[in-house]
């Protein structure tokens, strides 16, 4: 990542006194280093711990300081653990379009349908209290629906279409989807609702006046202007279904799998060299796919 | 803008904005209603009675958990994350002012804080405390794993804040001969208080609602959302539902505390005209 950000404009310095021009070099440093420090104490020093002891051996109940392969070579061999990462991806992929599709006429609604401006705060802000809850309240609300006496068995045997429940509304890779949706959807509502904000609307009438059909508006105005848009939701939904544990164990009820779950169940059995293997894989893994989003989509314009 | 009559695709992407809102608010609304069931309610419909028996219980001690301590240790941890994020934030966005070497690699470190899936982090920290034969707690471990979280978005917000932000108004302070403090303290946080306000709610709500990175790195004691995951696995009361809309009234309640703190300084602080 080369590129630069749009940051803002500098301040000229003011170059008064050779004393004070010192400490307004020093000035910004000082106050980055607080949020510098917490970074690299709870972020970059656990990633290079996670690193190297994926490098480590195991003895059974504690880790040995060393240089083996052992670890990841488990994981590229076991077939349980390359058919996890395989179901890791498909949930990434089923939410990300699932979620994109409703995101896309959602934020298209309140940018260009929704007319004031006092509208449109008020119905983003209806959108966005529900993901100010908690993601655990937010899935057990989905048991009266899904469960065996849930609200949809019962309709559907209301309906005589089946005479006895259907157990795989909850605990299936249906109910991780559907959960994990309803999660996750704000993080790509929010950043298409902001770019299609900054659309200028003369160009659409533009297009309007040009004899363009809607459906041409659409694809040749703003969705290339809101790609940028839709590229932030892209990465924010990979970065959360990747590495996902807590919807998979519990709307999974422990019939589904993934790599997040898989860490958290090797964490369980003290298995810490094998766990940051899988984590290391799991980085490098969402990095590719954030870069490869970042070569296709300038996204520096929404910073 | 002419008035025209509405298309016919207006009145589709409403009905879809509808029923995305029913999505997003349906199985809540459910919870909170079989919340308030009599004593021999269950987990699903149809409601059997209606009390508060349930809503009780959640202050009774419980076999399966202490959520009374597990809540004000959340709400701690939240306030911590919420005054350390606003600050290292304010002082962040006012460095990123001007540009300084290195900028660009402190910018990429803060944003790749959100780019890294959660459950790195948290079991970077757990390892981290291992190797140093630390004792995790949600005070040390917990909080850096927070802070991971809130200090980017407080950060971009920031970042946005500042890049809007007239220099004029300062410049005049400084011209009059008040101080780097007296400016900031007179000048600068009046101006950007309703954004600081707007952070400090995010940061406190995405601290107590937090999850996956404190789920490794929080020790023996659990947060709330800790709590309520254990307890998920085990009950099969009511009492679960119950939590969670004594949980969810709380976050609401922050929402609406901050939308009327909002209200109130936009009505009693004219803004300046922008020259």
């Amino acid at each position: 990542m080369t590129a630069t950000p749009n940051l803002p404009t500098p301040l000229q310095p003011v170059r008064s006194s050779r004393a004070k021009f010192n400490w307004k070099a020093l000035q910004p440093y000082l106050l980055v280093s607080p949020q510098t420090i917490v970074l690299l104490l709870f972020l970059v020093l656990p990633i290079a711990a996670i690193i190297t002891v994926s490098f480590w051996n195991f003895n059974g109940y504690s880790m040995i300081p060393g240089f083996t392969l052992v670890n990841y070579i488990t994981v590229f061999t076991s077939k349980v653990t390359v058919a996890t990462y395989l179901n890791t991806f498909k949930f990434t992929i089923v939410v990300w379009l699932i979620c994109l599709l409703i995101s896309y006429p959602v934020a298209y609604f309140l940018s260009f349908h929704v007319k004031t401006s006092k509208w449109q705060t008020i119905l983003f802000l209806i959108c966005t209290v529900p993901f100010l809850t908690s993601n655990i309240i937010r899935m057990i609300s989905w048991i009266p629906f899904l469960g065996r006496e849930g609200l949809l068995n019962q309709a559907l045997m209301g309906l005589n279409l089946t005479d006895k429940p259907i157990e795989m509304f909850l605990f299936s890779d249906f109910s991780v989807i559907l959960a994990m949706v309803h999660l996750y959807a704000l993080f790509m509502v929010a950043p298409i609702f902001n770019s299609m904000m900054r659309i200028d609307r003369a160009l659409v009438s533009a297009a309007e006046d040009a004899g363009a059909s809607p459906f041409q508006i659409q694809k040749e105005v703003i969705l290339p202007l809101s790609a940028s848009g839709i590229a932030i939701g892209t990465i924010f939904i990979i970065t959360l279904v990747m590495g996902e544990f807590a919807t998979v164990r519990l709307m999974g009820g422990g019939q589904v799998a993934s790599v997040g779950n898989l860490i958290k169940n090797q964490i369980g059995s003290l298995q810490y060299p094998l766990a940051a293997a899988n984590a290391v894989i799991l980085l490098i893994i969402t990095l590719i796919l954030v870069s490869a989003i970042l070569r296709v989509v300038d996204i520096r314009k929404e910073l | 803008m002419e008035q025209k009559k509405r298309p016919l695709s207006y009145y589709l992407l409403a009905g879809f904005f509808g029923l995305f809102i029913l999505f997003l608010y349906g199985p809540m609304s459910a919870v909170f209603i079989l919340s308030l069931q009599g004593p021999e309610g269950n987990l699903t419909f149809p409601m059997k009675g209606f009390g508060f028996t349930w809503m009780q219980s959640v202050f009774e001690e419980q076999r399966v958990g202490n959520f009374v301590d597990s809540f004000w240790r959340s709400l701690a941890l939240g306030l911590i994350v919420m005054v350390l994020t606003v600050v290292f934030s304010i002082m962040s966005g006012m460095a990123f002012r001007s540009r300084f070497k290195g900028s660009n690699l402190i910018f990429y470190l803060t944003i790749s804080s959100l780019i890294v899936p959660s459950i790195l982090i948290s079991l970077g920290i757990a390892v981290v405390f291992n190797l140093l034969g630390l004792q995790n707690a949600w005070y040390t471990s917990a909080l850096g794993a927070h802070l991971t979280w809130t200090i980017p978005f407080a950060f971009l917000i920031m970042l946005g804040i500042f890049g809007r932000f007239n220099p004029a108004y300062e410049e005049a302070s400084r011209d009059l001969g008040a101080s780097d403090t007296t400016t900031f303290w007179q000048i600068v946080f009046p101006l950007i208080a309703s954004s600081v306000i707007g952070v400090a709610l995010l940061s406190f709500t995405l601290s107590y609602d937090e999850f996956t990175r404190t789920s490794l790195a929080s020790g023996d004691t659990n947060t709330l959302p800790l709590e309520i995951f254990g307890m998920t696995t085990n009950v099969t009361s009511p009492a679960l539902y119950a939590l969670g809309t004594l949980t969810t009234i709380f976050s609401f309640a922050l929402i609406g505390l901050t939308l009327l703190i909002l209200s109130y300084l936009a009505n009693h602080q004219k803004k300046p005209s922008r020259g």
